[in-house]
């Protein structure tokens, strides 16, 4: 008899494990369209691709192996959330001293320039990914896109958004400091 | 017959391919081994579309580059395994079996088994013949019968 009347309770406590578990998530900042990320801990994907900038070199391996932290940004000037984004990044090499190496992902060479000439060129060496094909290689699902990439050459942080206050000062500056 | 045949348009107009024939390899073969890898990619942006459904500009990058590793003389497993390389597991529709993934595999099952489990303890408790009634009750049952 007894045992019948505790199973009773059995609905409560699945009420209260689903709620928990509905609470858990809204607390916790999960986020399950997170796609997440397989290149963080892993080396940096290579980079092969042609300069934006007329008369300079084509983008390669050597900048990300250059012995200091890289940040890498793929953008596009068609992107919103890029123009967003990029007094972050003015930010982040005027005051913090941080080398971006910039990709023009899907971006019609000339459109991207006009760009960067419009709102200021913050890359240390940019280049432009027409077809996708390096980005694929990067595992990008659109832009912008920014990868930080340590003194090792090893993937640090893949940022599927654009960069946030927040991130720059919680995530990438700490991680930044601590790495050179 | 006018309005069959507008559904019937309708129809086929949503099952259009999102693949555009400039994609699309001239060996039957390798393409046919490429719709069918697509269809088993997850578009990355568009959460639970195939690679072979989607018209997203990342969709359209994996669906060329399978259609590459294919004529570069790969397996199916290893374009598969690419994808993974540079997406992780989410980009499979079907979700390989480790030990992340046990709850995702048995869960159901085991669901389904503690179910069962419970409905036989049920009807088991069910077919229990009742105790025999005491002197006393089977006096007051008599007694409320002869009301």
């Amino acid at each position: 008899m007894n045992s019948n009347r505790l199973l009773f309770l059995l609905p409560l406590l699945m009420l209260v494990i689903m709620a928990g578990f509905f609470g858990w998530s809204l607390m916790s900042g999960r986020d399950p369209a997170s796609i997440g990320s397989a290149m963080v801990g892993r080396p940096a994907p290579h980079l092969a691709v042609p300069s934006l900038r007329a008369g300079e070199p084509a983008l390669d391996d050597a900048l990300l192996h250059s012995g200091k932290p890289v940040l890498v940004n793929f953008f596009a000037s068609w992107c919103t959330p890029c123009l967003a984004e990029h007094p972050i990044m003015t930010r982040l090499k005027e005051r913090e001293g941080v080398v971006i190496v910039g990709v023009a992902w899907k971006n019609k060479p000339e459109e991207a320039r006009a760009w960067l000439q419009r709102l200021g060129d913050p890359f240390k060496a940019v280049g432009f990914d027409l077809e996708g094909k390096t980005g694929l290689d990067w595992g990008l699902s659109g832009v912008p896109e920014t990868f930080l990439i340590d003194a090792q050459g090893i993937v640090r942080l893949h940022f599927r958004a654009p960069i946030t206050e927040r991130d720059l000062t919680g995530t990438i500056l700490p991680l930044l400091k601590a790495g050179s | 017959m006018r309005r069959a045949l507008a559904l019937a348009l309708v129809l086929a107009a949503q099952q259009a391919l999102a693949v555009e024939p400039s994609e699309m390899l001239s060996d039957p073969a390798l393409e046919a081994r490429a719709r069918t890898l697509s269809r088993e990619l997850r578009c990355v942006v568009c959460q639970n579309q195939s690679v072979d459904d989607s018209q997203a500009e990342v969709a359209h990058d994996i669906r060329r580059a399978v259609r590459e590793r294919l004529v570069a003389g790969d397996t199916d497993k290893q374009v598969l395994d690419y994808m993974v390389a540079r997406y992780g597991d989410y980009v499979l529709l079907d979700p390989p079996f480790k030990a992340r993934t046990l709850l995702l595999w048995l869960g159901g099952p085991a669901v389904l088994l503690l179910g069962a489990a419970g409905i036989w303890l049920a009807a088991r408790r069910k077919q229990a013949a009742p105790a025999p009634l005491s002197e006393a009750e089977r006096r007051r049952v008599e007694e409320l019968l002869k009301r």
